[in-house]
């Protein structure tokens, strides 16, 4: 998948430069909205991109919209737009309309589980719900009994206990007792919780890959900068290699992510099909993302760990994100189930793909 | 906005691609299952067998992508691409003629003159012509600008003098393709310049190749020194002067392949062997781990395959794969230790026990061989705009 020449990517790139700079980003985590951001970002229809065009969605490409998302990662968007865009996927996938405003998700974990009667209310409470208390409504996987039901709720609805994540975005648990659907429709055959935990999973990883590349420039860029011994700090060997080891990283967490984001849009993401690289690219940019921050803090020095510098902003972000929709060794095992399923001598063809 | 960040092509596998994997799948499980081989850990570094190097000539599977005239089958190098990493991954015996597929054959085709091509390519296409590196010596590894040997003018040739060392199956090859000093100084300025590359025949007088035994009891390595070696002019390959531009083109043919992260594929294969179909979480995790490491260095790696089909020379690309790709090697096996405890016998019928031996006797080699990861972050951190 290619960043360059996607008119999306630019028009993305060009609000973010202006409207995602740090100094939104401190003012977000310290609690006020990016109003300016959010309204630029959903007048330009990239907060619907998933969303399918003839409910009111922006239609755009799978592989566009992770794109979208791999360059709202390397800006660390205070906003949820990746959630939005799940919410989108969620609700075009249940033929359900799309509202304006922010949107997020529930739940966040295979595990749980949120029900909902035949006339349409919901019980249950939900952990770790990104911005949370931003979103004007939440696109929930509930279950009627077994049957596993898509429902649209208005966040004003829920009774919210404001939490948040590594990075101070919000990650807040949301009570879902009593509240009734705006608007419910079925699961479609294969969207269940795993499903979703899935596909967030595939969205994390292109944000995460996004970050590290970010955190590579950052790098790069103040090695150069910063001098000590009487030269930049970028001219010995040793920081040299530190950073040549994180553009590895950055490019291996890529492969990664865009292996998941392109099998994710051959199979919509659901299903088994995708399962196998989203395992494989979440524990890959996990790794990644541990490895590659460790070497960006590294290089910044004390400078790095101020909040002043912005590299806490990425940084802060991809400890938060390797650990959302599934940490590297959850999905690592999981991978490494279908692999020993699937027998020895199969191993490679796995690899391969096949 | 610019970035640092590498990109590699997403590369399609075409429904031909698919079928030729499957056609070397079907001959790798018949000749294993026919005692035709048996798997090796980094049998594309160690693995030598004549007979088996000959079978994959008469496949058509090397010189895959050279022309016809040349006994080449002009196939793309994704096709080529296939057919290595499938090599590879089953743990194939194809040390003998890998430096001749891989880079010794391209660099004639590329520099070489037309009775250079016309006589040496068809036999290395039909797996019966093999070649050693003639790069570092005894004082010149990572610093390879600073080698010693000469090739001196004479009437009708060269006489050469000097000692490469290192020179893998130099022994069993026909033929070195050597990078050596014809003029210029080794000072610090002009160290480039004066390099020429030579094609020279092993078995001709002035040339003795002794046997440097490797730490894993490997007949391997040698020392080849030349005494006022006589080469006639013709054995010259490309300009003379050229050697240095000649000789990172050869590096970048030699790093940009994914045998940097296959050599021990095999025992990750044996070892999933042993843990079966229901592992436990560690046994998982181990896999799951190792399979998501492979499936991300063998996506960079296709796209370095695709960056050199487009036409391009990813120099720096293949530099980084092949740091992260021997970085995965060299603690796989240690990984694999941990879940799956074995004492590894060099001699066992258990193909778990022998690879895995034979894999960490052989792994400290990875980082190290084709320039070493230390060499590499170097091209990386250049790339980077740091040198």
């Amino acid at each position: 998948m290619s960043n360059e020449d996607n008119l999306i990517v630019d028009a993305a790139t060009r609000i973010f430069q202006d409207m995602s700079e740090p100094g939104v980003i401190n003012a977000a985590e310290a609690g006020e909205w990016p109003t300016d951001l959010w309204n630029t970002l959903e007048e330009s229809g990239l907060t619907l991109a998933w969303g399918d065009e003839a409910l009111g969605g922006a239609g755009v490409d799978m592989l566009d919209g992770f794109a979208l998302l791999k360059t709202a990662g390397r800006f660390s968007v205070p906003a949820p737009m990746a959630d939005t865009l799940l919410a989108a996927w969620m609700l075009s996938h249940a033929k359900l309309q799309m509202p304006t405003g922010p949107m997020t998700i529930a739940p966040t974990q295979a595990e749980a589980r949120i029900a909902i009667s035949a006339d349409g209310v919901l019980t249950g409470t939900a952990r770790h719900i990104p911005f949370g208390r931003n979103a004007d409504h939440i696109a929930v996987l509930a279950r009627d009994g077994d049957k596993a039901v898509v429902a649209l709720v208005k966040r004003a609805d829920c009774a919210i206990r404001e939490n948040i994540n590594l990075a101070g975005e919000p990650a807040d648990e949301v009570s879902f007792d009593g509240a009734k659907a705006i608007a419910t429709a079925s699961a479609p055959d294969g969207l269940d919780e795993a499903a979703l935990v899935a596909m967030g999973a595939a969205v994390r990883s292109m944000q995460m890959a996004g970050g590290l590349e970010k955190i590579l420039d950052q790098s790069v860029q103040y090695s150069l900068e910063r001098s000590q011994f009487g030269r930049p700090i970028g001219k010995f060997q040793a920081v040299q290699h530190g950073l040549a080891e994180l553009a590895g990283e950055a490019a291996a967490a890529g492969a990664a992510a865009d292996a998941a984001a392109e099998a994710v849009s051959r199979k919509g993401g659901l299903g088994t099909g995708a399962l196998a690289e989203i395992a494989a690219a979440k524990t890959r940019v996990g790794e990644a993302a541990t490895r590659g921050a460790a070497i960006a803090h590294q290089t910044h020095g004390a400078m790095g760990f101020t909040y002043e510098h912005s590299l806490h902003h990425a940084t802060r972000r991809l400890w938060a994100w390797r650990d959302e929709f599934g940490n590297e060794s959850h999905w690592a095992i999981m991978l490494g189930r279908m692999v020993a399923a699937r027998g020895a001598d199969e191993l490679w063809p796995f690899v391969t793909g096949d | 906005m610019s970035s640092n960040a590498f990109r590699f092509p997403d590369v399609e596998f075409t429904p031909e691609l698919k079928a030729l994997q499957q056609e070397v799948r079907d001959f790798l499980a018949a000749e294993k299952a026919s005692g035709g081989f048996v798997p090796v850990a980094d049998g594309w570094g160690f693995g030598v067998d004549l007979e088996f190097s000959r079978k994959l000539g008469q496949k058509g599977w090397l010189g895959m992508t050279w022309p016809k005239q040349y006994g080449g089958h002009e196939r793309s190098s994704m096709e080529r691409y296939v057919v290595t990493e499938e090599l590879l991954a089953a743990g194939a015996p194809v040390s003998a003629h890998w430096v001749a597929d891989r880079q010794s054959g391209p660099m004639i085709l590329k520099n070489g003159t037309e009775e250079q091509k016309k006589t040496i390519l068809p036999r290395i296409a039909a797996g019966e012509c093999h070649f050693a590196i003639g790069m570092s010596e005894p004082g010149s590894g990572s610093d390879l600008a600073s080698l010693r040997t000469t090739a001196t003018k004479v009437d009708g040739g060269y006489k050469i003098n000097g000692t490469k060392i290192w020179s893998s199956g130099a022994h069993f090859c026909h033929y070195m393709i050597a990078t050596v000093r014809t003029g210029g100084t080794r000072d610090e300025k002009n160290r480039h310049e004066g390099l020429s590359q030579f094609l020279i025949d092993l078995s001709i007088p002035g040339i003795e190749i002794r046997s440097i035994k490797n730490m894993a009891g490997d007949e391997h390595f040698n020392e080849t020194h030349f005494t006022d070696a006589f080469v006639p002019d013709d054995c010259l390959l490309g300009e003379e002067g050229d050697g240095w531009h000649q000789v990172t083109s050869e590096l970048g043919l030699e790093r940009s392949g994914p045998e940097r992260f296959l050599s021990s594929a095999i025992v990750l294969t044996e070892a999933a062997r042993k843990i079966g179909n229901e592992p436990d979480d560690r046994e998982a995790l181990m896999l799951g781990q190792s399979v998501a490491r492979l499936k991300s260095l063998r996506r960079m790696s296709l796209g370095v395959s695709g960056l050199l089909q487009e036409g391009g020379s990813p120099t720096v690309e293949a530099a980084l794969v092949k740091d992260i790709g021997t970085r995965y090697e060299s603690t796989l096996l240690n990984d694999i230790r941990q879940v799956q405890p074995t004492e590894p016998l060099g001699q066992s019928t258990d193909d778990f026990a022998r690879t895995m031996a034979e894999g960490l006797l052989r792994v400290p080699s990875s980082t190290i061989r084709g320039g070493t990861n230390e060499v590499l972050r170097g091209i990386v951190a250049r790339q980077l705009g740091l040198r």
